[in-house]
């Protein structure tokens, strides 16, 4: 175990500080759960293959980047914070103390200047811009507040994929099956473009809003846990299992290990309409969470 | 495991690119410059497609210089500045080819480039423009950013600063920058190989859902 998996502490003077600190823990310390599934997935790839060696240099990046306290991966990508506060909390405090914190963390290197005009491309310099960094608020009722954040890198959110069943090309219909047969399209549309191995998020329902929302929120899912609900939990391991038979492999290199982890979950829908979102999700599934109450915090 | 070749850009033969295949590892000690998606668009804008300006022929120079013979890495940085103004690289990783498959044909032919890393491969015509021209794409290892920054020993400037950080032209000196060569100058793509063999198993999966 690694001594930073965890941060306890008391809560400092400014909580700026701690959310810039947070804010680099996201963007240079992998998740424990993801730092061990790449290992034993390095010890069962081929002796020598290119999949082993690609495996070998990234727990190795992973493990410098927490050291150095240097990105993981240059792509810091969209700064996402999904926060659930109790109702003492003012949203637009947060809003405004967490964007100082991601304007602080770009100072420091912690984050790429990523945020850039759609159409002028002008890039402010310090992530910030129209609808950037990207807040979701939920209003809970007991008394912590926990700020979960993901930093979404282009390269795998660009193959994220929603399709919309019947999907007559890929002969998938409105059932199990041609939700199953969408997703192992979305795997084999990817390779190449999101870093293998990777973690689906997958969204079942909702419309086209809803259902996108639903898949990138599994991504913040421990990758060792399983969908309550039996058959979802199924199908996880099922497209977990077939997806790596695909032989894609690290960095699409070939090999055993194509993904790292497969989370469903589902929503309801209109007779009409029948969504499949996946999102995509790179090895360097960069999310944290931090919690806070009665003073103290926690960062894991 | 097989032989490292090393290659020294800007000073690439032809013959050197021509005798490597796919699945060789390189370790490059050099000159190289980054570039990516606005990068990518504006060479092929303004010297492919217009007549440019005498400013943005002395670019066009500038570029030469480092990569007639050179390598081109799709990289968006993440850039220190120490307390003397000079600047260091902190995190480069690769960044997604294939965004740059319009252009990179055009890339390639106007400056004379030798090696193009990136990740994710690349598609027909830029596998064409190898051939032609005597060209390898080059792949390094997608997120390992700050493995690959380590094997940045030093940053000797960059050209179009405007374009933003991730997106300018810098010129960087590497040291034993690994990587593995999965489109040659035969027409072979490693790429394009597990694709096909993805799309088979695809099928027969496929058929398991029942």
């Amino acid at each position: 175990m690694n001594s930073k998996d965890k941060i306890n502490g008391i809560m400092p003077g400014n909580r700026v500080d701690l959310f810039v600190e947070f804010i680099k823990e996201a963007s240079t310390n992998l998740p424990p759960d993801v730092r061990k599934i790449i290992e034993k997935q390095k010890s069962r790839e081929e002796e020598g293959s290119r999949a082993q060696q690609a495996l070998g240099i990234i727990l190795e990046n992973i493990e410098m980047a927490c050291t150095r306290e240097t990105p993981i991966c240059q792509d810091t990508g969209t700064v996402i914070f999904h926060i659930h506060y109790p109702g003492k909390e003012s949203t637009l405090v947060l809003r405004r103390e967490l964007t100082d914190a991601v304007q602080k963390a770009t100072e420091k290197g912690y984050l790429r200047p990523n945020s850039m005009d759609s159409i002028t491309g002008e890039n402010p310099g310090d992530n910030t811009g129209i609808g950037l960094p990207v807040f979701f608020f939920d209003e809970t009722d007991h008394d912590e507040l926990e700020i979960k954040i993901m930093l979404k890198g282009g390269g795998c959110e660009n193959v994220g994929a929603q399709y919309a069943l019947p999907h007559t090309a890929l002969n998938a219909g409105r059932d199990v099956n041609g939700v199953k047969k969408v997703i192992l399209d979305a795997i084999v549309q990817a390779q190449g473009k999101g870093c293998a191995p990777g973690v689906l998020g997958i969204g079942i329902g909702g419309d086209r809003v809803t259902g996108a929302l639903l898949a990138k929120e599994q991504i913040f899912r421990d990758l060792n846990d399983k969908s309550p609900d039996l058959l979802l939990a199924q199908m996880e391991e099922e497209l977990l299992e077939k997806g790596n038979k695909l032989g894609i492999g690290p960095m699409g290199f070939g090999g055993l290990t194509t993904l790292i982890g497969v989370k469903i979950a589902k929503m309801h829908r209109i007779p009409a309409s029948f969504f499949v979102s996946i999102s995509y999700m790179c090895w360097a599934t960069r999310r944290k969470s931090l919690k806070i109450h009665d003073n103290k915090f926690e960062i894991s | 495991m097989k032989e490292i070749i090393h290659l020294n850009p800007p000073n690439i033969d032809e013959k050197t690119i021509r005798s490597l295949k796919n699945g060789d590892m390189v370790s490059i000690t050099g000159t190289i410059v980054t570039g990516r998606d606005v990068a990518h668009k504006y060479l092929k804008d303004t010297f492919v497609l217009n007549h440019p300006s005498q400013q943005e022929k002395d670019v066009l120079d500038q570029l030469e210089k480092h990569l007639s013979g050179g390598i081109l890495y799709h990289c968006g940085p993440v850039v220190a500045k120490d307390e003397n103004g000079k600047y260091r690289f902190t995190a480069a990783g690769p960044t997604t080819s294939i965004r740059e498959e319009p252009y990179e044909y055009d890339v390639i032919k106007l400056l004379g480039i030798r090696g193009v890393i990136g990740k994710g491969g690349m598609g027909a015509k830029t596998l064409k423009a190898c051939e032609e021209f005597g060209a390898v794409y080059l792949h390094a290892i997608g997120g390992a950013a700050t493995f690959i920054a380590a094997k940045v020993v030093e940053v000797h400037g960059l050209l179009k600063k405007e374009f933003g950080t991730p997106e300018a032209f810098w010129i960087i000196d590497v040291k034993d920058f690994q990587c593995i060569v999965t489109m040659d100058s035969h027409g072979e793509s490693l790429h394009e190989s597990i694709l096909q063999n993805s799309r088979k198993a695809q099928e027969e999966l496929n058929a398991t859902f029942k």
